[in-house]
């Protein structure tokens, strides 16, 4: 169990009245909210430390660049990964996604190979795909979903061919909350030669992570969805593979020598690290993982399960709501996304704003899972450390207002 | 409360019973409109003669105020000149800018008046986010009177 009335303390903003309401934020899976200590230590550099990283030769770099250092050393210990060194820190999830679709598959790749995903990806999984297809000529092939919204993978094995090169696939989808088996999925793709590309922008910041029981060969993910600043985002890679991959951009600090026609690269990861980076955010995101890591990660996965748990519970009796995502909280974790017949995912979503709960509509960028769902927009409520069970009430609250205001109630 | 300035009853109903929905065969003028943020989708077809729309179809799906709003510019647009419709469409633009005012004009008992039920979605102006809603079947229009004028 964790202690939700202490972690509420360190977060400033759940002070905050929504429209003359006590703010429910149910929308993490889009970006959490940042406690004190993320803050905290981002402004003690910007106030104390602050200079250039891996360049002056006086105190505040040095100090900088040591703070630096320290949260890739966090995030390696986060993830359980062998060295430091496997840790690139990134803008995003989507650079991530981005740096290893350029860096590898543009190098790797080539017509007739198959690059294998699927239809519940997020589009930060799918486009880079769509670029890198048109530049080798390989293809993009998916796996479907089964009636109880999860990922197919029995059905899906016949595609595990001999023409697939890479195996991207998200380790929890943002929509449907599915958790798929990436373990059995990465056993397939061994067994044909394929790299493995984990999606992880939702799974990290919910569920322990190990990258070495986890199977994949590459794990992306955002620091601003698990407590830490937007700006920063983490590739995690196997070390010879980052060794054998290409970098993705040029520029300064990625590189170790540089003549008028040619330039070496510098040794992973600063290699995949061109420019200044956005080193105060990975200082930042270095605070959120203690503050993570404190908690402890099954802790924040099993509170997201009895928060998922019972919302689903309470929504079943919304009538005319549907919940698309597995009914059950097994391998699931806590975005619940759901459609009210009568009613736009819009609608609903201003409708809760005015009761002060915070959630996302639209299509969550996910096209073709919403597509192949039949839907153009749905709404989503997801849970993180913050969330109580009062903030699930005060959503049903606010969908039978919504219900109400649209002419539904039922007699 | 705020939400009943927004959700009117009148808004409600032509959402729930959307006006000139359907596709127009004889279509002289099309236009598809989007917004690529929140997903909502409208055509709007129309059948232009003699400078005047003789009849509209408007289709699509989203949320109750961009599919309202397209329902009742329909009716606000079938039977008149381009050169109203450009009025009307500045008209209806501007009630919808943040800092607009309740326009008098807009008055649909005012003799002469030309919005209608048009009027009722004023409430939109107090939620920013939903302005673009209202606007996307007019900016559609626009588009559909646009590329009729450049093909005519
Ligand atoms: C599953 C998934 N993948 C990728 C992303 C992209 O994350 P970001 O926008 O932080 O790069 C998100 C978040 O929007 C996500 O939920």
């Amino acid at each position: 169990m964790i202690d939700t009335d202490a972690i509420r303390s360190d977060f400033p903003i759940l002070e905050r009245r929504i429209n003359g309401r006590r703010l429910a934020f149910l929308d993490s899976a889009a970006s959490s909210q940042k406690p004190v200590q993320v803050l905290d230590a981002m402004a003690d550099i910007y106030r104390n430390s602050y200079a250039n990283v891996h360049r002056g030769a006086y105190t505040l770099s040095h100090e900088a660049t040591e703070a630096y250092e320290a949260a890739r050393h966090k995030v390696a210990v986060f993830l359980n990964a062998s060295s430091d060194e496997e840790i690139i820190f990134t803008r995003s999830a989507t650079a991530a996604m981005n740096l290893f679709a350029y860096g590898w598959g543009l190098n790797n790749l080539e017509s007739g190979d198959r690059i294998l995903t699927s239809v519940m990806e997020h589009h930060a999984n799918i486009v880079p795909w769509h670029i890198i297809a048109r530049h080798t000529g390989a293809e993009l092939r998916y796996m479907e979903l089964t009636d109880g919204f999860r990922l197919d993978v029995e059905g899906a094995r016949d595609r595990f061919d001999d023409r697939v090169k890479v195996v991207a696939v998200s380790g929890m989808s943002n929509v449907l909350g599915t958790m798929p088996p990436v373990d059995e999925i990465a056993r397939l793709a061994r067994e044909v030669g394929a790299v493995v590309l984990v999606d992880g922008a939702q799974l990290v910041p919910h569920a322990p992570v190990d990258v070495q029981t986890l199977g994949a060969d590459f794990l992306g993910f955002s620091g601003h969805k698990m407590l830490g600043p937007t700006g920063i985002g983490v590739l995690w890679g196997r070390r010879a593979l980052l060794e054998s991959m290409e970098p993705a951009e040029g520029g300064g600090e990625m590189i170790r020598d540089v003549r008028l026609h040619e330039s070496d690269w510098a040794a992973v990861p600063h290699k995949f690290e061109a420019g200044t980076p956005p080193f105060v955010e990975a200082i930042g995101l270095g605070a959120a993982v203690d503050y993570l890591s404190a908690i402890g990660m099954d802790n924040v996965l099993q509170h997201d399960r009895e928060l998922t748990g019972y919302a689903l519970e309470r929504l079943a009796g919304v009538p005319g709501l549907s919940v698309q995502g597995p009914a059950d909280t097994v391998d699931r974790g806590g975005a619940i996304s759901f459609d009210l017949a009568g009613i736009h995912a819009h609608d609903v979503a201003t409708i809760l704003d005015q009761e002060g709960v915070a959630v996302r509509a639209g299509h969550h960028c996910a096209k073709p899972l919403l597509r192949s769902l039949g839907l153009t927009a749905s709404t989503r409520a997801s849970f993180y450390v913050y969330n109580v069970p009062a903030e699930v009430d005060a959503l049903v609250d606010a969908l039978d207002v919504a219900r109400r205001i649209f002419g539904l109630d039922s007699p | 409360m705020a939400l009943e300035d927004l959700y009117r009853e009148v808004i409600l109903d032509h959402y729930r019973n959307p006006r000139n929905r359907q596709g127009l065969g004889q279509a002289n003028a099309v236009a598809d409109g989007s917004n690529p943020l929140c997903g909502d989708e409208v055509r709007v077809e129309l059948l232009i003669e003699g400078g005047e729309v003789t009849a509209i179809g408007v289709t699509g799906h989203g949320c109750s105020i961009s599919q309202a709003s397209g329902s009742m510019m329909g009716d606000a647009v079938k039977g008149r000149n381009i050169e109203t419709i450009r009025i009307l469409t500045g008209r209806f633009k501007g009630m919808m800018s943040i800092d607009g005012a309740d326009d008098p004009g807009l008055d649909p008992n005012r003799p002469g008046a030309v919005l209608g039920d048009l009027e009722a979605l004023q409430g939109v102006r107090k939620f920013p986010v939903r302005i673009k809603c209202a606007n996307l079947p007019w900016t559609t229009l626009e588009e559909a009177i646009k590329n009729f004028v450049a093909s005519h």
